[in-house]
C-alpha cells in the first residue's frame, strides 16, 4: 500500500468516526439524573419504611437492616421475573442498579437468559455473572481490610 | 429512627453519581461495573471509618445502595478481627452479610426457574 492509499484510508477512517458520533444518540444528562435520583431516593425510602417499622416491633438495628435488604432483595427478584423491573431500568438507569435491587436484577436477568442451557450449569452458573465479581472485589477489600487491622493491633 | 426524607435524599444522591459516572465518562461502563465499583468504594471507605457517618445520617439511603453491602462486609470483618484475631479476617465479612447473599441466591434461583425472560 502507497502513502496516498495509507491516508486515505486514515481519512475514511475519521470520516466514518464522525458520522458514528453524529448518529449516536447522546445522553440526556439531565433527564437521566432526575429519574436516577428519584428511582433511586424512592427505592431507598421505601426500605427506611421497612426498617423503621421492624425497629418499632423491637428488632435490633442490625437485624433489621438485614430482614429489610432480604426483602428487597426477595421483590427486586419477582418484579424482574415479571418482567417490570427492566422497563423501570431502561428509564431510571443507575436508580435502578445501585440499589441492592439492582444486585438482585442482575442475578435474575442473567440467569433466566440461560435457561437452556440447564438448571444446573445455566441458571445455576449465570447467577454469578454479574454477581461473581461483586462478590469476589467485596470480600477481597473486606479482608485486606481485616488484615491490616490484625497487623496494626499486634 | 432515620427520618424518610433522609434516606430518600442520600439513596437519590448515590444513585445519581452511578447515573452521572454512567453518562460522562466515554468509557463503556456497564450495571455490572457500577456493582462492582460501588462494593468496592464501599467497603474501602467504610475500612476508613467514612461510611460509618453516612449510615448514621442517612440510615438505608446509605444501606440499601450496593456500596452498603461493601461497608457491611468490612464492618463485619473488622469486628471479627477484635473478637478473633486472624481468623475473624476471613470469617467476619460472610458472618455479615449471609442473610443478603443467601436470599439473593435462593430468591434469584427461584426466580429464574420460574419466569421466563420476555423479549
Amino acid at each position: 500500500m502507497n502513502v496516498d492509499a495509507k491516508q486515505m484510508k486514515k481519512i475514511e477512517m475519521q470520516e466514518y468516526q464522525n458520522l458514528v458520533d453524529q448518529i449516536k444518540p447522546k445522553p440526556d444528562i439531565l433527564k437521566n439524573s432526575i429519574w436516577a435520583f428519584m428511582v433511586g431516593g424512592l427505592i431507598c425510602g421505601f426500605a427506611q419504611v421497612l426498617v423503621n417499622y421492624l425497629l418499632s416491633l423491637g428488632m435490633s438495628r442490625i437485624d433489621a437492616s438485614s430482614a429489610v435488604s432480604c426483602i428487597m432483595i426477595f421483590l427486586a427478584a419477582f418484579f424482574t421475573g415479571i418482567g417490570v423491573y427492566d422497563e423501570l431500568g431502561k428509564r431510571a438507569g443507575a436508580g435502578s442498579i445501585v440499589p441492592i435491587t439492582g444486585f438482585a436484577n442482575a442475578i435474575v436477568a442473567s440467569a433466566m437468559e440461560y435457561k437452556r442451557e440447564g438448571y444446573i450449569f445455566g441458571v445455576g452458573a449465570r447467577i454469578f455473572s454479574v454477581a461473581g465479581p461483586t462478590l469476589v472485589f467485596g470480600f477481597a477489600v473486606a479482608v485486606v481490610v481485616g488484615l491490616i487491622k490484625v497487623f496494626l493491633s499486634s | 429512627m432515620t427520618p424518610l426524607y433522609m434516606a430518600f435524599l442520600g439513596g437519590g444522591l448515590l444513585c445519581l453519581i452511578g447515573q452521572l459516572i454512567m453518562d460522562l465518562t466515554k468509557a463503556n461502563i456497564t450495571p455490572g461495573h457500577i456493582l462492582v465499583g460501588y462494593i468496592s468504594i464501599g467497603a474501602v471507605l467504610s475500612g476508613l471509618g467514612l461510611y460509618q457517618p453516612l449510615v448514621d445520617a442517612v440510615g438505608a439511603g446509605a444501606t440499601i445502595p450496593l456500596s452498603g453491602f461493601g461497608h457491611l462486609l468490612v464492618q463485619g470483618t473488622l469486628k471479627a478481627v477484635e473478637s478473633k484475631g486472624l481468623l475473624g479476617a476471613f470469617s467476619g465479612g460472610v458472618e455479615a452479610a449471609a442473610a443478603g447473599i443467601t436470599c439473593a441466591i435462593v430468591f434469584g434461583y427461584v426466580a429464574a426457574v420460574l419466569f421466563n425472560p420476555r423479549d
